[in-house]
């Protein structure tokens, strides 16, 4: 190869680029090692990962019962390796799965068009609201401080730049938003308002009243949902004019924070301002039914610094992965599982408040997260559950400086009765303890 | 398809019509032509400002994407609500029907900068 491209050596090949900024040295990789060494070094690095724990967090990450079947589909080769569908007449496969994902964010979430899907929860949140701008013209947003810390975080980054004034609305005794507070702050400056159902305290909010309180001002009413299996028993946001969603909890493992896949789903008035791609279904020449890439006018390949997002991608595998789950389940099989995240969440309540000292911090409805209050430092508890072998809930306090003695706990249908038991059990002794 | 005269062009391919102190405002034919099928176009509401040079909106095709540059300055008065429902005027009558929008002169003078029927005719037959 060499040869063929006139060089004597794979150095030559570097010989137009200036001495000072060449590397001098080799670099520092250890010399080359046998495949069945190195299987050998993975698979002693994975014991390490801990086993047999009980855990009870989510906080936007979510453990599902994940079919088989999800892995199967979507390690096929077709799938796996396969680029961005940009030539429609080689990507038939790719497109479909695509189309038939935005069709089940738009029944999951009631609206009526999703795109092909953004990087994960947070990001989508950020477009939604950047599209929120875009379609009202309007620079000031109103948050729910209850919207998952780090999605406030990625919208603060984007913020920072594109001249958006973000403030935050406070919480009631409840966990929802104060309903007060945002009459008081919304005014005809106002792109939208921003909460999260159920939000990060796990509350269920209101989403009727708020797009009430978003329309009398001309502002839009922008739902994110971190939790996407609570759509099998909540009713969904269809108030809402711009839903993002993470789909993380439809067939996507935990995988210590990634990837996931983000959704943006909204009203068809408001297609030619959505972010990211567009899967649409038409017919070809012959009359036959086809799948393409739509609206591609309001990328960034076309329109460059005017387009609707950056986003030049979408997170096609982990969609799949969320379709083939859906697929699975159907209606009636998330519904299920809903409920089970519904009933052992509330069975987990109700052991602990048994337990003196642990007090439910709010009093609104929730899905599968509570926030419950404990009379000791939550580190200090979580280091002696972690004795037991349980991961113990999110201590809100570096978040929320209020909300110091304060601990999310989540209940999925992957938690064993059992393993509740335990739980309270484990936290009964060890707040019984002298402090 | 000609160029009328009663119209006075601009290099980005955008006519003005002046009638007394009311200009209307359209794109080319050549400029359909080079779009091809128009899907959508993106026009200012009443009552917003726009100046001779400066975009006022956009008209889209399946392929691209194009800023509409006001050959006048001056405040919008009408808008052509019928391409919203039916772009596709934009490539079947683009001098006539297919007006994008009408704004009250703020500087009637401009128009006589603008280039004549003839002029425009060669400057696109020379692009071409």
């Amino acid at each position: 190869m060499l040869a063929e491209c006139g060089v004597a050596s794979a150095e030559d090949l570097f010989s137009h680029l200036p001495d000072d900024v060449r590397l001098k040295q080799p670099l520092a990789l250890e010399p080359g090692i046998s495949e069945y060494e190195i299987v050998d070094y993975f698979r002693s690095r994975a014991a390490e990962n801990a086993n047999g724990y009980a855990s009870f967090l989510g906080a936007g990450v979510y453990a599902h019962y994940r079919p088989v079947m999800v892995d199967t589909v979507v390690s096929r080769g077709e799938f796996l390796t396969s680029y961005t569908p940009y030539q429609a007449e080689i990507s038939q496969g790719t497109l479909q799965a695509i189309f038939e994902f935005q069709t089940l964010m738009c029944q999951l979430t009631g609206q009526e068009v999703a795109n092909a899907s953004m990087w994960d929860g947070s990001t989508a949140t950020t477009e939604a609201v950047l599209m929120a701008e875009r379609l009202t013209g309007r620079t000031r947003v109103l948050v729910a401080r209850s919207l998952h810390p780090e999605y406030r975080d990625v919208l603060k980054t984007y913020a920072k730049n594109l001249g958006l004034t973000i403030e935050d609305i406070g919480y009631t005794k409840s966990g929802r938003i104060d309903t007060a507070a945002l009459k008081a702050a919304i005014r005809d400056d106002v792109a939208a308002i921003v909460v999260q159902s159920p939000n990060f305290f796990g509350v269920i909010e209101e989403a009727s009243a708020l797009a009430e309180v978003a329309h009398s001002a001309g502002a839009l009413l922008v739902v994110s949902i971190a939790e996407g299996v609570s759509l099998g028993l909540v009713k969904p946001p269809v108030e809402a004019d711009i839903v993002a969603m993470e789909a993380q909890s439809f067939g996507l493992a935990p995988s210590y924070g990634g990837p996931f896949a983000g959704v943006v789903a909204s009203r068809e008035k408001f297609v030619r301002q959505m972010p990211g791609r567009l899967a649409g279904q038409t017919v070809d020449a012959e009359g036959k039914r086809g799948f393409v890439l739509t609206l591609a006018t309001r990328e960034q390949h076309i329109r460059r610094e005017k387009a609707t997002s950056n986003i030049c991608t979408n997170q096609a595998l982990c969609a799949l992965a969320a379709t083939v789950h859906l697929t699975l389940l159907g209606k009636e099989g998330l519904r299920e599982m809903a409920e089970q995240n519904l009933a052992k969440a509330q069975f987990a309540l109700s052991e602990l408040e048994k337990i003196p000292g642990v007090k439910r911090a709010f009093d609104g409805p929730f899905f599968n997260e509570f926030t419950v209050e404990l009379p000791r430092s939550v580190r200090m508890v979580n280091a002696d559950l972690l004795k037991e072998k349980i991961i113990g809930p999110l201590a809100l306090g570096p978040n929320y400086p209020e909300l110091s003695k304060n601990a999310l706990i989540c209940v999925t249908e992957t938690t064993p009765r059992g393993e509740i038991e335990r739980f309270a059990a484990a936290l009964k002794k060890i707040l019984a303890q002298p402090a | 398809m000609s160029y009328p005269e009663s119209l006075r062009y601009t290099k980005e391919h955008e006519w003005v019509r002046a009638e007394g102190d009311i200009g209307t405002i359209g794109i080319t034919d050549h400029a359909q032509k080079e779009l091809g099928d128009i899907v959508y176009v993106d026009l200012p509401k009443v009552g917003a400002k726009i100046e001779q040079g400066k975009s006022l909106g956009s008209v889209e095709s399946v392929k691209a994407v194009s800023d509409i540059y006001s050959p006048v300055s001056g405040e919008v008065v009408e808008v052509n609500e019928t391409l919203a429902q039916a772009p596709e005027k934009l490539n079947q009558d683009p001098h006539g029907a297919a007006w994008l929008v009408k704004v009250r002169l703020s500087a009637p003078d401009e128009v006589k900068t603008l280039l004549s029927a003839a002029d425009y005719q060669t400057y696109v037959g020379a692009e071409s």
